[in-house]
């Protein structure tokens, strides 16, 4: 531009772009330097980034790539490198949690710190979609932190039921038992049923009817102290909860035991041996026993 | 190209929102009308454009009482700053035994005597309020002391202006040399005046990576290549911002970047005694005459632009109080040394306040008021804060308590209907030695405790500088809830005793259940 050509603003001082409309000029207000310097300064990183890194995508026909860039960046590699590490770093730990027995991992302050906090990272992954995040379980899934155990609290036995799972048929070793459904099945009448229902709840020291509870006694003794046991407390061996405690699974309003009675429950959970590992097991079972309602083998004897 | 400048510059600007700052602190206005410069014409709007391009500044040397003084400040407090770290202080075979040390890696920060964890972090916080009222008193006393002689930027500024007058000469000479074009010896005048400043600069970002490792072990490794990288990257770090700053930036720091010019105006009022032209002598200004003209009457200036050679700032101090002046009193010393050789008296430009400009004015004697109610305030505020920290910190427990409620279930039903809550506590033990701590729980009725994961009971073995992380289960019986709870909650607390039955440690426990 040749200095003829300048068109000075009075007012500011500063040059104008030489565009006019209807009288307005802009102002061609120059860029603070250090703007300008940094803003170079970016360009001049971008082409260095250019070719260090991988920058420009391309379709080769099959999947999405990009060039590799001189050092050949890859964000997956890094990752699984990490990953690696890190199991590389857990191997000690993992093969001594598969080798070592439940009382050697809980004695084992290091041991059982991994396996808790392995633990509680696979129960989130695996086991919070049915049994809560916190394990507080929901109606129907039971919950963990409690003293009550369907199938048992040993560790041992809570090291069972994940590897084979419970009513989960593939599996040869799973937890098995059936409650019949005595109503639909037409196995006991509804009147019976319905006196059974209120001996259940005088057994969980519900509110019940006192009459109706003593007929329901009898047919109690008849047709349900073979699994429930005579006294209701249940038999672990097989999955026959305890009706005398304070928990329900289900619920304990006189509808809601009704319809267990009635049409039966049988939940069902699957084996985890063929989609997790050993070591992961165990750890689940170390964090689920260590929730608070563990029970010691000592305990489960005397019980 | 068409963009819009950001930046506010026009130092007419800046000095109308120092004013303005003033004038919003509630007291009458500092300056009295025939300080003010003829404003312009409201229509003429900024006489200037937004933005200024920088005015290089070429400080004279200055002799005299206040540039001993800047000279015995720097000295103290760059002695301070290497010499800190390399300060030992025994705390036994535990524990460092640098004097200061702010260990990172193990989240301690120790001062002689004193230790502080991570999590009393607010003692730093009493600190730095601490810091802020007392710069607000010294301000509201002396104006911007800091800025004129303690501010890490003014220092390192000082210095580096010594480096350039060391090399290049002294202001005239500098000016020229500027102009010159280019030659063998201006290149080399300031390749090795930037040198001189980039070595002062890693020294200076040197010192600083030493308060953060043990100064004896990391000063060798720095050299043979051991030392660990985020030293060598914090050195950069600080190099790169000492030199930008101290080195190229220089002024330019004090007037865009710092919020404090901005803020002080609000600590200042008309006692507040600030680096002032006594206007009410100098002026009008006029040349000493040999003849003098009949008629012209002159004030003590003589319009010598020695206080305008001298600032570091670039600022001419006669305009009156502007937000770029640091107050380094440099120009007092420029004044008095061409007083004295005018043989006038000294203190034409002095550490003045408004009150006594106007006193002088009206033929009142000057008076020096340091006790007002804004000082005794800040003085009181810094007494309170500085006593209730001094009393906090010596009655500090070396033992610290954290128990933190389940609330992934927040309560468990038990098969005999008893209540469950599951607590995780956190047990420090800051002392360096072994201690034996008992844990009780009051107010949460007759409760059945269980310890798992970290302790087997509630007396907790702890190691000397060691935290014990444990998990607690906590139940009350089915027939006890209904007396315990208020609403499904109870509140009560957990202690900690040590051996000879003293609570060390304290912190509130919930207890919930189902609302009944």
């Amino acid at each position: 531009m040749s200095s003829e050509h300048k068109d000075v603003d009075q007012h500011s001082g500063t040059e104008t772009t030489g565009h006019e409309w209807d009288g307005i000029k802009e102002l061609n207000t120059p860029l603070p330097k250090w703007w300008l310097y940094t803003f170079y300064v970016t360009v001049v990183w971008a082409l260095g980034y250019f070719i260090v890194f991988p920058a420009i995508p391309y379709f080769d026909g099959s999947k999405w790539d990009a060039t590799g860039g001189v050092i050949n960046y890859d964000q997956r590699a890094v990752v699984a490198e990490a990953v690696e590490e890190n199991e590389a770093r857990l191997k000690p730990y993992t093969e001594a949690i598969v080798k070592a027995s439940f009382q050697e991992i809980l004695a084992d302050q290091e041991l059982m710190d991994v396996a808790y906090a392995g633990g509680s990272i696979a129960f989130k992954e695996n086991c919070a979609g049915c049994h809560g995040t916190g394990a507080q379980g929901f109606v129907a899934f039971p919950n963990l932190n409690d003293d009550d155990w369907l199938w048992g609290g040993t560790i041992e036995d809570i090291h069972q039921t994940i590897t084979h799972g419970i009513r989960w048929e593939q599996d040869y070793d799973t937890r098995y038992s059936q409650m019949p459904s005595f109503g639909s099945d037409e196995i006991l009448e509804k009147e019976d049923i319905k006196d059974v229902t209120q001996y259940v709840m005088q057994l969980g020291g519900l509110d019940h009817s006192a009459e109706a509870a003593a007929r329901g006694a009898t047919v109690f003794e008849e047709q349900c102290s073979v699994c429930h046991a005579a006294d209701g407390k249940g038999d672990k061996t097989q999955g026959a909860p305890n009706l005398t405690d304070a928990i329900w699974l289900f619920g304990s309003d006189r509808e809601t035991i009704y319809e267990t009675i009635y049409y039966a429950r049988n939940s069902v959970m699957p084996a985890w041996k063929e989609r997790l590992d050993e070591a992961t097991i165990k750890k689940l079972a170390v964090y689920v026993y260590s929730l608070g309602g563990g029970v010691e083998p000592s305990d489960a004897a005397a019980r | 190209m068409f963009t819009a400048s950001v930046v506010v510059s026009s130092r007419v600007t800046l000095r109308r929102a120092s004013v303005a700052c003033a004038a919003l602190s509630g007291r009458t206005p500092m300056l009295n009308p025939q300080q003010l410069k003829p404003e312009p014409a409201p229509d003429a709007g900024f006489d200037g454009p937004l933005y200024a391009s920088r005015v290089k500044v070429y400080p004279k040397k200055v002799r005299g009482a206040f540039r001993r003084f800047k000279w015995a400040i720097m000295v103290v407090l760059l002695g301070i700053y290497y010499v800190a770290p390399w300060l030992r202080w025994d705390r036994g075979a535990l524990a460092p035994d640098q004097a200061i040390l702010l260990d990172l890696p193990a989240r301690r920060f120790y001062f002689f005597f004193l230790e502080f964890w991570s999590q009393e972090i607010y003692y730093m916080a009493a600190l730095m309020v601490l810091s802020a009222v007392g710069l607000f008193l010294v301000t509201s006393v002396f104006g911007r002391a800091w800025c004129g002689y303690a501010c890490p930027q003014t220092v390192w500024s000082d210095l580096f202006f010594h480096v350039e007058r060391w090399i290049e000469g002294d202001r005239n000479t500098r000016i020229r040399k500027d102009k010159m074009p280019l030659s063998v010896r201006k290149v080399a005048e300031k390749t090795s005046k930037h040198v001189i400043w980039i070595l002062i600069s890693i020294a200076t970002g040197g010192a600083w990576i030493f308060y953060f490792a043990d100064a004896p072990t990391l000063f060798p490794a720095l050299f043979n290549g051991t030392a660990p990288a985020q030293a060598y990257g914090f050195i950069a770090l600080f190099t790169g911002s000492t030199y930008l700053l101290g080195g190229i930036a220089k002024e330019q720091v004090c007037i865009y970047m710092c919020p404090w010019p901005r803020i002080q105006g609000a600590m200042l009022d008309d006692e507040s005694l600030i680096v002032s032209y006594r206007e009410d002598r100098g002026e009008p200004r006029g040349p000493i005459r040999k003849h003098p003209v009949p008629g012209e009457e002159t004030g003590d200036c003589i319009n010598c632009n020695a206080c305008v050679y001298a600032c570091p700032m670039g600022i001419d101090i006669r305009n009156g109080p502007q937000l770029e002046c640091i107050q380094c009193a440099l120009c007092i010393d420029a004044c008095d040394e061409i007083m004295d050789k005018v043989e006038r008296p000294r203190g034409l430009i002095a550490y003045d306040s408004f009150a006594n400009q106007e006193r002088r004015a009206a033929g009142k004697p000057e008076q020096f008021n340091f006790i007002r109610t804004r000082t005794v305030v800040y003085a009181l505020v810094i007494a309170l804060i500085g006593g209730l920290t001094t009393y906090f910190m010596l009655n500090r427990s070396d033992a610290d308590l954290n128990v933190l409620a389940d609330r992934n279930p927040a309560f468990v039903t038990l098969a005999d209907g008893s209540i469950r809550n599951g607590y995780t506590v956190r047990l420090m033990n800051k002392a360096n030695a072994e201690r034996v701590l008992t844990a009780k729980i009051e107010g949460l009725g007759p409760v059945a405790t269980r310890w798992t994961r970290g302790a087997d009971s509630e007396v907790i073995t702890i190691g000397p500088d060691s935290l014990v992380t444990a998990k607690l289960f906590v139940s009350l019986k089915k027939e006890d809830l209904e007396d315990v709870l208020d609403d499904g909650v109870a509140a009560g607390h957990m202690i900690i005793l040590d051996q000879m039955g003293y609570v060390v440690a304290s912190e509130t426990m919930r207890f919930q259940g189902p609302r009944q």
